[in-house]
């Protein structure tokens, strides 16, 4: 892990508004592509619970640093397969394996529910999220390092209680970040926001992606967030992908543009038309 | 915004701000109107004692030194018989919360030793123990065993399943699972049971010392009792009243020191 968190004062107040400056601040990372991803193979991966078998063989490959979104409807295995690949649960079949060793630090998970301890401070949650190394002495500077880069660093001695929700999943993706995994999965992590607090969170969740390169795999069931975020939309219907779509549209991603829109309905094609055939 | 400047002027006229001796406006009521109605003859003082012929009789009890051995004797009793019986009732809150196993050998008998009163088992201690103070001790810790045993393990029980799913993703071993997130989840049910036990704790002491004891609160009513003494009993009864609130200030006080992040406690 070459590239630390870096602490930038003037994202706290940049982060809601799509100003210029953020746009450029993206385009200029992504000229620099840091690579510091684990890739991730998947082979004839299986997973039944009982008589119900909710994947039914899944071979993909993701390489190093890509960001790839999984949607489907709900009950269609997609959360399932993030599970896998977190290590929440274990394959009745085939296997996940991972370009290099992996520690247990490098694979990090962010629910739906930011999941905050409501005994611990904020920046004692984010400590949490550096697994082993939450006993060394500069836990604490690693958790403000990480909490400045969601912009809550005011918030350190603060009780979960008292943030909004978009603050509290800000806390747990930086809890998610502190110890720079190299795979950061995500469960459907915007799912209980509303509108504008989601936009502002994508706009978060695609900058520190950029900046530290991991491999990211986002669970969700909004296509247009989606294909504004990724570089690969995988469709997954009844257990299989179905579809396995490549988002080539430029970065940074204006929400409402015409060719986000055009690709977005192709997906919702996909979707729609396999919901039919399935009544 | 000048909307907004206004919205806390329009508060305060609905809540007023309450001072700390709002709480004691009734007790301090009840004494006043119990001397007026003492004091201007319509109850006889056979059946109750002004509060000044209360207050004559413990400064007297006071200076022979009687007072403060029995309040000292009870105060003793309640606490050890509340740490052995606490103890026990939190350790095995602890094991069947945690362990399975444990939870299977010995929960099932737990429940039915509680269903028996243990105020019922007197006359038992009473031919075991004398009228000792290890029948005293027996007594309380059995009363408060239940009420913290309980709370312990429904505590533990209902630790949010989607946090402790956290710490293991997070690395956390059992030991931390337990500090960090398991012990201070159970931690507002634990103190439930707590409070509950103060007051059963009381309880069980004033009839223990009733029935059979040499010595402390409830002793020295039974004796007053025996002189028509009436104003010493209502001392001792006014004494257990004090103790009770004396103790359940001090769960409060280690609740909120110990809460302070749970919303209930968070001041506004």
């Amino acid at each position: 892990m070459q590239q630390s968190l870096r602490v930038r004062p003037s994202d706290v107040a940049v982060l809601p508004s799509a100003d210029l400056g953020e746009q450029a601040r993206v385009a200029r990372r992504l000229a620099e592509p840091k690579s510091n991803g684990l890739s991730l193979t998947i082979r004839g991966l299986r997973k039944s619970f009982g008589d119900n078998d909710v994947l039914r063989g899944i071979d993909l490959h993701i390489p190093a640093g890509q960001f790839v979104a999984v949607v489907g409807r709900s009950g269609c295995g997609k959360s399932t397969l993030l599970r896998l690949i977190s290590g929440l649960e274990t394959p009745t079949a085939g296997s996940i394996s991972f370009g290099e060793e992996a520690r247990a630090e490098d694979i990090r998970v962010m629910f739906q529910e930011p999941r905050l301890l409501p005994w611990a401070t904020v920046v004692a949650n984010v400590e949490v999220g550096l697994g082993r190394g939450r006993v060394q002495p500069d836990a604490k500077a690693r958790a403000e390092l990480a909490l400045a880069e969601v912009g809550l660093k005011e918030k350190r001695d603060q009780w979960p209680s008292v943030l909004s929700g978009g603050q509290k999943q800000r806390v747990a993706l930086a809890r998610a970040l502190v110890s720079h995994p190299r795979v950061l999965a995500f469960d459907e992590p915007l799912g209980a926001l509303d509108a504008l607090t989601r936009i502002s969170m994508q706009r978060l969740l695609e900058r520190v992606w950029s900046e530290q390169g991991f491999t990211a795999i986002l669970v969700t069931h909004d296509v247009s967030e989606a294909v504004a975020l990724a570089d690969r939309v995988l469709v997954i219907e009844d257990g299989r992908v179905t579809h396995d779509v490549s988002v080539g549209l430029a970065r940074p991603r204006r929400h409402g543009a015409a060719d986000l829109a055009a690709l977005e309905g192709t997906i919702l094609g996909y979707l729609l038309t396999e919901n039919q055939t399935d009544e | 915004m000048s909307i907004v400047e206004t919205l806390p002027r329009l508060r305060t006229f609905r809540v007023p701000r309450l001072s700390g001796l709002t709480q004691w406006l009734v007790p301090i009521a009840i004494l006043a109107i119990w001397q007026f109605v003492c004091g201007a003859g319509y109850v006889p003082s056979r059946v109750l004692p002004a509060p000044t012929d209360v207050v004559i009789a413990g400064w007297k009890s006071l200076q022979s030194g009687e007072l403060i051995r029995n309040i000292w004797v009870s105060f003793w009793r309640a606490a050890v018989g509340f740490l052995i019986g606490g103890g026990i009732g939190f350790a095995f809150g602890l094991a069947n919360g945690l362990s399975r196993l444990s939870d299977k050998l010995t929960d099932t008998t737990l429940q039915m030793v509680r269903n028996v009163p243990h105020l019922a088992l007197i006359p038992l201690v009473i031919l075991w123990f004398g009228i000792d103070e290890a029948a005293k001790l027996f007594l309380v810790a059995l009363g408060v065993f239940f009420p913290i045993y309980l709370n312990t393990l429904h505590g533990i029980r209902t630790v949010d399943p989607q946090l402790i799913e956290m710490g293991r993703i997070y690395g956390m071993n059992n030991r931390e699972l337990f500090r960090r997130v398991i012990f201070p989840g159970a931690l507002p049910s634990i103190f439930v049971g707590v409070r509950f036990a103060l007051g059963i704790m009381w309880l069980t002491l004033i009839v223990a010392e009733t029935i059979a004891a040499s010595s402390g609160l409830g002793y020295m009513a039974m004796q007053a009792r025996e002189f028509m003494l009436i104003d010493v009993v209502v001392l001792s009864i006014l004494i257990y009243a004090l103790l009770g609130k004396l103790a359940d200030s001090a769960s409060r006080l280690l609740e909120r020191l110990t809460l302070s992040w749970h919303p209930a406690f968070q001041k506004h």
